[in-house]
């Protein structure tokens, strides 16, 4: 929300607005019914082929904008021993998983 | 030639109920032979706001199952003897209606009436898309607010595809019916404004009614509006609506309350 709104007498422009953008996005993914659905498979598929992950482990979100919307696909690929998945896929390509203080040294890392 | 009108909105408590009584009573008044239908079927309510819910003996699920001949389920209006209800089953549910049935049931009625007038449940469940196939024109019930007229927008959606008419390659005749207007608030920016709903559903405009108590009233008596004060502005609205249905050319307004001198004075509120 811009700070134009609170210029504004009433939230009705608000509301038009809102809408405008959300049933711009509704009338297409009608028409298009599990547009998301399709893109995870298919980005999926791809990145499978060169890397394993866990498919628990994928974020797809969409965020709808007026002008442009983004679609963001968020993969948390492991490359270690740990299964819970703290290491991050940026660790050094050197990192010893059997090494301890390396593991402490990674942690600075950890999201 | 007989019309079949659904009135729908997706949302509901939006006014279908009351819309389908209000102006199946106004296009009764002026002559025509019409029938309103509840395909509400487990939550009926056009009875209760016709004032009939004491008269109920067969429904619309009793035709299609064959307990009963269509004419033993048809309740006449006391007071229109033009105006007849169709009523929904209060305790089946909604699987027991069936296509073939429905369509048989709006056959027959075509042959009798001038208007057949469905009030659809809310939802976009299959009771609420079954009686919406067969429809010549399509009411769209909206409030000026952001979840009813994206209900309506996925309804209008609904009605271009998945109808009869749309998979013959024609056209539902769609008409927007903007319900709980305030002028006031709309002028003062607090709610979307006629042309703000217009411009996001791009939809001709059928009637705009203002909220008034007297729509309240008038169900609480069990009477459309338009017959228990055919003068109060949203009656005059509905009738106005009645009219453009017809095919007349009737000025867009946004009929007011005429405050008499005693509910000036005393400012009466609510029914």
């Amino acid at each position: 929300m811009s700070l134009f709104y609170f210029f504004q007498r009433g939230s009705a422009p608000i509301a038009r607005e809102r809408l405008q953008i959300l049933l711009a996005h509704e009338r297409i993914a009608c028409s298009r019914p599990d547009l998301l659905g399709v893109l995870r498979e298919e980005i999926l598929a791809v990145i499978g082929r060169h890397v394993s992950f866990e498919p628990d482990k994928v974020q797809i979100k969409m965020d709808r904008g007026k002008s442009v919307s983004i679609l963001a696909v968020d993969i948390e690929i492991p490359n270690g021993r740990r299964a819970s998945g703290v290491i991050p896929w940026y660790s050094r390509p050197t990192f010893d998983p059997g090494r301890d203080d390396n593991v402490s040294g990674m942690d600075q890392w950890v999201v | 030639m007989a019309q079949v009108l659904v009135v729908t909105s997706g949302k509901g408590g939006v006014g279908k109920t009351t819309s389908t009584a209000a102006l199946g009573a106004a296009l009764a008044h002026d002559g025509a032979k019409v029938v309103v239908i509840d395909f509400d079927v487990g939550l009926r309510n056009l009875d209760l706001v016709l004032g009939a819910e004491g008269r109920v003996v067969f429904d619309l699920i009793n035709v299609i199952n064959g307990v009963a001949k269509l004419p033993q389920a048809l309740i006449r209006d006391r007071r229109l003897e033009n105006l007849y209800l169709l009523p929904a089953s209060q305790t089946r549910d909604k699987d027991a209606l069936t296509e073939d049935g429905v369509a048989n049931v709006i056959e027959e009625l075509r042959k009798r009436f001038d208007w057949i007038i469905c009030d659809s449940p809310a939802g976009i469940e299959r009771g609420a898309t079954l009686e919406m196939r067969y429809a010549d024109a399509a009411i769209i019930v909206t409030n000026p607010e952001v979840s009813s007229v994206r209900d309506s927008d996925r309804i209008i959606g609904l009605l271009d595809s998945k109808t009869a008419k749309a998979e013959r390659g024609e056209r539902v005749d769609k008409h927007l019916l903007i319900t709980r207007y305030h002028p006031s608030r709309a002028a003062r920016g607090e709610m979307l404004s006629i042309n703000d709903v217009l411009e996001i559903l791009s939809t001709p405009l059928l009637g705009i009614i203002p909220e008034s108590q007297e729509v309240l009233r008038a169900s609480n008596v069990g009477s459309p509006v338009t017959l228990n004060n055919p003068l109060s502005a949203p009656a005059r609205a509905y009738f106005d609506a009645a009219r453009r249905l017809k095919g007349e050319h009737v000025p867009m307004l946004v009929p007011s309350e005429t405050k008499g001198f005693l509910t000036t004075l005393f400012g009466r509120k609510a029914a």
